[in-house]
């Protein structure tokens, strides 16, 4: 059981896929400026890694190893077509704002990571979870700059009114940036200094270093 | 056992049986949600003409509101008359616009849209009183800075004044052009009028800045988007080539004097 909870937990802060792993940056710098929209992206993220765990996982045995991230892709291409009809038939509007990015889950590398490194070497259950924990990774950093990028380029939360906008009359005068994708490289990369001043282990070592000046 | 999988004929089984497998998920995810998928994007559709006709929905049922209220034609643009052989409901006007037979073509200084090619036949909606119109809504689309804007304008029975206009599909920049969608700039709208002499051209248009008492032509004029220069461009290009000699003033000035 503990396994579970450590396979779950474990990659919202301590190995989250964006934060320390630097993957699947793309579709959170394009989809984070209204709340909405990126609790949306989160389930169908978390939705899409956990069922692709399960099935790699499921076949594992099977899977001939010379064409095993083709084996992988059709499966994942498979729930994400799924999960977008699915947003199209039941939460239209949100589906229409998210447009491409639910289509390119399939090539967020969270989702290939997990089935590669993980599904293929362990048990359904296991890898079910893993799936599930690496998407709430995913998610928990989604809503964290969702929230940001939304308070102050909109100044509301979920759509609902915080700051008073001059546009309607109020007193904040709305920050335009925030609502531009470049704005989630400033708030992510703040996250990533933030999240390693914290959990000091996460921290890389330098690559190489600087040889002192010879003179 | 990995060695076993890698035999030519397991990778064969495996590869068809997984392929099997997901084409039946995929195609009944996609034939099982497709009718309700079909009502969500007609929903949409209906609410956004609603909405440009400013007729309030207050928790009824869009479907029913809208059968009550609207009826639906298709409009012959190069002979400007009605095209009651036209389903409107299985008229698609952006593939019309693809298909040269379908389409009008717009070259130089008659493309202000800057849309290149049109449908020739057109939806529009009208609320009607018994047999007088009340309110006409007529769709619209054109280049803003990014993308092409698509909306509804609604005109009142005079087929002058304006009753609102919305777009439904846009990507113009988030809190700048993206401010078309703002209720507020929206709410400028009803009251204006868009012609002033001449029923061929339109003098409906936005202007830079705000719109005050002593504006010249002032019901004519709305305000422009601040920040978002090109979108305002493109919105007043668009609703004067749509309500111009070459978008439905013909027709407009038809309907007036009861030819059609």
């Amino acid at each position: 059981m503990s396994q579970v909870k450590e396979v779950v937990t474990k990659p919202v802060f301590e190995n989250n896929p964006i934060a320390l792993q630097i993957l699947g940056i793309c579709s959170a710098l394009a989809v984070t400026s209204s709340l909405k929209v990126a609790l949306v992206m989160s389930l169908a993220v978390i939705a899409v890694t956990g069922f692709s765990n399960l099935f790699v996982s499921l076949i594992r045995h099977h899977i001939p190893n010379n064409i095993r991230i083709i084996v992988q892709m059709t499966i994942i291409a498979s729930l994400v077509i799924v999960v977008d009809q699915v947003l199209k038939a039941f939460v239209y509007d949100l589906s229409k704002q998210l447009s491409v990015f639910v289509g390119l889950i399939i090539t967020n590398c969270i989702v290939m990571g997990r089935a590669e490194a993980f599904a293929m070497k362990n048990a359904p259950g296991i890898s079910f979870m893993d799936g599930i924990g690496n998407g709430l990774g995913y998610g928990a950093v989604l809503m964290f700059v969702g929230f940001i990028r939304e308070l102050f380029g909109s100044g509301s939360l979920f759509g609902v009114e915080i700051f008073s906008l001059v546009n309607n009359g109020g007193w904040y005068v709305a920050n335009g940036l925030m609502l531009l994708p470049p704005s989630a490289f400033f708030v992510i990369g703040l996250m990533i200094w933030g999240l390693r001043a914290w959990k000091k282990n996460q921290v890389e070592q330098p690559e190489f270093t600087i040889a002192p000046n010879t003179k | 056992m990995s060695t076993n999988n890698d035999t030519i004929s397991k990778t064969l089984i495996v590869t068809i049986s997984l392929c099997v497998v997901c084409a039946v998920l995929v195609s009944a995810a996609a034939v099982g949600l497709k009718p309700m998928q079909e009502a969500n994007k007609a929903l949409d559709m209906k609410s956004n003409i609603l909405a440009a006709a400013q007729i309030e929905i207050q928790g009824q049922d869009i479907n029913q509101v809208f059968d009550n209220q609207i009826t639906a034609r298709v409009l012959d643009l190069e002979t400007n008359t009605w095209a009651d052989d036209v389903d409107p409901l299985k008229l698609d006007e952006r593939k019309a616009a693809k298909d040269p037979a379908a389409a009008i073509t717009l070259s130089g200084d008659a493309d202000q849209a800057g849309i290149k090619r049109h449908s020739r036949y057109k939806t529009l909606y009208m609320v009607k009183d018994g047999d007088k119109l009340q309110k006409l809504i007529l769709p619209i689309h054109g280049k803003g800075l990014w993308s092409t804007l698509y909306g509804f304008m609604a005109l009142e029975g005079d087929l002058n004044t304006i009753v609102g206009l919305g777009f439904y599909e846009h990507a113009e920049t988030p809190g700048l052009g993206g401010e078309v969608d703002n209720p507020s700039w929206k709410a400028l709208w009803p009251g204006k009028e868009v012609y002033a002499d001449n029923p061929l051209d339109p003098a409906i248009g936005l202007i830079k800045g705000k719109v005050e008492q002593g504006t010249a032509n002032a019901e004519h004029k709305i305000d422009g988007l601040a920040g978002a220069t090109l979108t305002s461009n493109g919105v007043t290009n668009l609703v004067q080539f749509w309500l111009g000699e070459n978008g439905y003033a013909p027709f407009l000035a038809k309907l007036r004097s009861g030819e059609v």
